[in-house]
């Protein structure tokens, strides 16, 4: 009696569990270190996840049929150890059975066609709200550049958009350009992926409904580094992003205590592909360096940004990240000091 | 000489046997200027087990890569070659050559006829593909790329534009990759060209359209299809060669030429290619089910329909490819629905099959329990393929490793899978030996086993978010567990693989004599002896049914009396 009563409390507790372990993951209460498709937290994605179990019952229910049979006639019609040795009854074929199984697969189709076609026109034709924050994301090869127009903002690998709710929609809208090849923009839990081709300029919309950090990465093979060309949209409060916005808004630090390091960024090739506000760099090929220090990673997410790890990426960009264009700037260990620590002031 | 065991009069062989013995040196020289279209069909057959292995080798060496996050076994240089590769060798060396090694061999035989129409047409085809597969492995010595010496294609196997730019993919390596798939084309549409023409003008006395085994129906779609999308293909290829060496800009988007152009080419190819490999395996599916259900294929009239049908539908959904490259809603509501009808003609045969077993007798030898296998595999990447149309689901499931899943679902789980079925099936007509039916049966369950733990499994990091093409990725996503079991399954598939590839051997030399027709089966080629003299047939055999072998072994109650 104790034991059962026991038992009962167990299997409580492992239900109770289950469900903590599935349930945040079926609807999503923000970002997660997997970004799995069915933890949607943004309208696009919600809507896809909600489509995608209606097809998946259908399908499953198709497959339980049909695999059932294949069962059923699999054991029944085996060939029995004592079999005759005679032919079983030949039958050619029934007008009716085929007329039935071609029947009942277009209605299916018809319904699933239907619902499919409201969910594309839904998501792709939704109107744009006049309040709209509209972002440029540009891929290059292997890095990502985000620019708000309306913001006078050049940002790079880290996206930040501000949160959305039900009650106060605040869709970012991106614009998606490539600089060289072909890439695609990715991050499950918010919408799905639409590419970016060079030449062709395709659009797409998130509204993250909870702060924190959703990540992602390039869904288009686009060369040699393509696996570290990885995403993070940061999603901040109303006040979070103001500030955020404000602090990209200002030219660089200008800190003199570090001007060894900036004449060495400014009379090395840095200059030539990156730009730093505020200075005589003004480069397009890399990522805009004026508030390095404000990104948590480095190389689109392949490393952490600290000073070590600066140090180290200019130094040997191939240790974290084979294959990217960055070249090795071949500078003697004072000057790497000295850049590395100019550049972490670049707050 | 009136011989019972075989049936169809005029099939006897009637040379005296062979005496003379003859060296290395001539048995070379026979294979390599053959234009017989059995050994044409055994050298496609070799050729393709060949890169079978080589591209399962590539696939072992990229599992072992994903096995852990943050791996370092391999370079992402040597990995985006491996990937390339193993796609191109495994859709163009492996893929198509089997199944016109099937369709050589087999369709003059099963029609009646002496050889192909055109069996000089038929050499060239086969060594031009031989040449074009050569040609693109040689580049991994010879093809100077940015890496040093010898760099295989590394563009994926799309080989989408602009990263086949010179710009992008400097080097030769490109180069290697659009000239050799030119060649092998060229074989392809030789061969595509030569079927249709046999079957059209080479059928024996009473074997009309509608009493051709299914198995040359779907070779003879198959092969139609061939001709309209290869096509597309070379042009394209052309057209980057251009871009690369002669100043073009179709492609070129730093110069006004359009990326999604490439696309479209190569996706109207792409997709009915998909077709033109799985069609041969329903081809294979439908010779096999009816004689190890001992019963005829149910409703042959609603199964010629579906598979023309089908050939038609894939030429109308290549962009289901692109529903992330930004189309227009009615573009994606459109391929979306096209995609979906394919589902319809290809339910109809798997209902088919189905009746087709319902009320057999079924004997599950080693041919039939991969045919088991196909029909579970299949139905189950028909569904997922059902998933990735609902073109909103496909923009997150697109370029994920659940599209790798599905399409190895198709392409190992239906086709390889039948193509083993159809190797054991046919071997002793081919060798005049049976296969080890023991071997068999470890190859089956361990290839079964593999291929589930592998594919099964696969698809699960591409719902959380995995993208394919990448050569290693985060210890944090969550993906490495998954990563790893779908891996320990492809070191067991690769072992089956061995496994079949040793009984082919041993058997060839030690199998059980297999006589005219082991199988108790119907059609024509079991009528020859086996292996079959190259003449085929000694007279041209007559047939009034769809099953000639059932009509002789069973006078009382033959077929014709009701088709």
């Amino acid at each position: 009696m104790l034991l059962e009563r026991h038992r009962a409390k167990r299997v409580t507790a492992l239900l109770f569990a289950l469900a903590a372990f599935i349930l945040p993951r079926a609807y999503a209460s923000g970002p997660q270190a997997t970004p799995s498709i069915f933890a949607p937290d943004s309208t696009p994605a919600i809507g896809i996840y909600g489509l995608s179990l209606f097809v998946l019952q259908i399908t499953g229910a198709i497959f339980l049929v049909v695999a059932g049979l294949l069962t059923y006639v699999i054991i029944r019609y085996r060939v029995k150890n004592n079999d005759d040795g005679r032919e079983p009854a030949q039958i050619y074929g029934s007008t009716q059975v085929e007329l039935a199984w071609t029947v009942i697969p277009i209605l299916i189709v018809v319904v699933l066609f239907l619902t499919t076609a409201r969910m594309i026109f839904a998501i792709q034709d939704a109107p744009r709200p006049t309040t709209a924050l509209d972002v440029s994301v540009v891929g290059h090869q292997f890095w990502w550049e985000f620019r708000y127009p309306q913001q006078g903002i050049v940002a790079a690998n880290e996206l930040h958009v501000p949160v959305s709710s039900t009650g106060q929609p605040n869709p970012t809208y991106m614009k998606l350009l490539s600089a060289d090849v072909d890439h695609s923009f990715w991050v499950p839990q918010l919408a799905g992926k639409t590419d970016l081709i060079p030449n062709h300029v395709n659009e797409m919309w998130i509204d993250p409904l909870h702060t924190g950090l959703y990540v992602g990465q390039c869904a288009q093979f686009c060369g040699t580094e393509h696996a570290k060309m990885l995403l993070r949209v940061y999603v901040d409060s109303p006040d979070q992003f103001a500030a955020w916005v404000k602090n990209q808004q200002l030219p660089a630090v200008q800190d003199p205590a570090v001007a060894a390091g900036r004449h060495v960024f400014e009379t090395q090739a840095c200059m030539n592909c990156h730009t730093i506000r505020g200075t005589v760099g003004t480069g397009h090929f890399g990522p805009d360096l004026t508030h390095l220090m404000s990104r948590d990673t480095l190389a689109s997410g392949a490393a952490l940004n600290n000073p070590q790890n600066l140090r180290q990426w200019i130094k040997d960009p191939d240790s974290f990240k084979p294959g990217s264009l960055m070249p090795a700037m071949q500078l003697n260990d004072e000057q790497l000091d000295q850049l590395t620590a100019y550049l972490a002031t670049l707050k | 000489m009136a011989d019972q065991a075989l049936p169809i009069r005029g099939t006897l062989d009637l040379t005296p046997a062979q005496s003379k013995r003859d060296g290395m040196l001539e048995i070379l020289h026979d294979w390599i200027t053959t234009v017989d279209h059995k050994k044409l069909g055994i050298l496609y057959i070799l050729y393709a087990i060949l890169f079978l292995l080589v591209g399962g080798a590539e696939a072992l060496f990229i599992r072992i890569q994903l096995a852990f996050p943050n791996n370092h076994f391999m370079s992402p240089q040597v990995y985006n070659r491996f990937f390339t590769m193993h796609g191109t060798t495994m859709v163009f060396l492996m893929g198509m050559p089997a199944i016109f090694g099937f369709a050589n061999y087999l369709v003059p035989l099963m029609i009646g006829a002496r050889d192909m129409a055109f069996p000089r047409l038929n050499a060239f085809s086969f060594w031009m593909t031989a040449f074009g597969g050569l040609f693109i492995y040689y580049s991994f010595l010879g093809g100077s790329g940015l890496y040093g010496v010898g760099n295989a294609p590394d563009v994926g196997w799309f080989a989408y534009a602009p990263l086949t730019a010179r710009a992008f993919s400097p080097g030769n390596a490109t180069d290697y990759w659009a000239v050799g798939l030119i060649a092998s084309g060229f074989g392809t549409i030789g061969s595509g060209i030569n079927i249709v023409a046999t079957i059209f003008s080479m059928r024996c006395k009473g074997m009309t359209l509608m009493r051709m085994p299914l198995f040359v129906w779907l070779n003879l779609t198959v092969s139609a299809l061939v001709l309209i999308t290869i096509t597309p293909l070379t042009a394209a290829q052309i057209m980057l060669c251009i871009d690369r060496y002669l100043g073009g800009h179709f492609f070129d988007t730093q110069a006004g030429g359009s990326a999604v152009v490439w696309m479209h080419f190569f996706w109207i190819f792409g997709h009915p290619e998909v077709y033109v490999l799985v069609l041969p395996a329903f081809a294979i599916a439908n010779e096999i089910i009816p004689v190890f259900s001992r019963k005829a294929i149910f409703g042959y009239p609603a199964m010629v329909t579906a598979s023309v049908g089908i050939a038609f539908i894939s030429l109308s959904v290549w962009a289901h490819h692109m529903f992330t490259v930004g189309m227009t809603s009615a573009s994606n509501a459109f391929f979306t629905l096209s995609t979906m009808l394919v589902g319809i003609p290809t339910g109809i045969k798997i209902f088919n099959w189905l009746a087709t077993m319902w009320g057999g007798k079924i004997r599950f030898a080693t041919p039939m329990l991969f045919m088991t296998a196909f029909l579970f595999q299949f139905l189950i990447a028909g569904l997922t393929g059902i998933m990735l149309s609902v073109s909103p689901w496909d923009w997150q499931l697109h370029n994920s490793y659940f599209v790798v899943a599905h399409f190895h679902y198709v392409l190992v789980g239906a086709i390889l899978t039948a193509i083993f079925g159809g190797l054991y099936f046919w071997f002793p007509k081919v060798t005049g030996r049976m296969m080890d039916e023991r071997l068999g049966k470890i190859n089956f369950w361990l290839f079964l086993i593999g291929f589930h733990l592998t594919f099964d499994v696969m698809h699960i990091p591409g719902i959380l978010g995995m993208p394919r093409s990448i050569y290693t990725y985060e210890a944090n996503r969550g993906w490495g567990t998954l990563n790893l079991i779908v891996s320990i399954g492809a070191a067991i598939q690769g072992i089956a693989v061995l496994i079949f590839a040793y009984n082919m051997v041993i058997s060839l030399f030690k199998g059980e004599k297999a006589g005219n027709d082991p199988w108790d089966a119907w059609t024509l080629e079991w009528a020859c002896s086996s292996p079959p003299p190259s003449y085929n047939f000694a007279t041209e055999p007559v047939v009034i049914s769809r099953r000639p072998l059932w009509d002789l072994k069973h006078p009382e109650d033959p077929d014709w009396k009701y088709e």
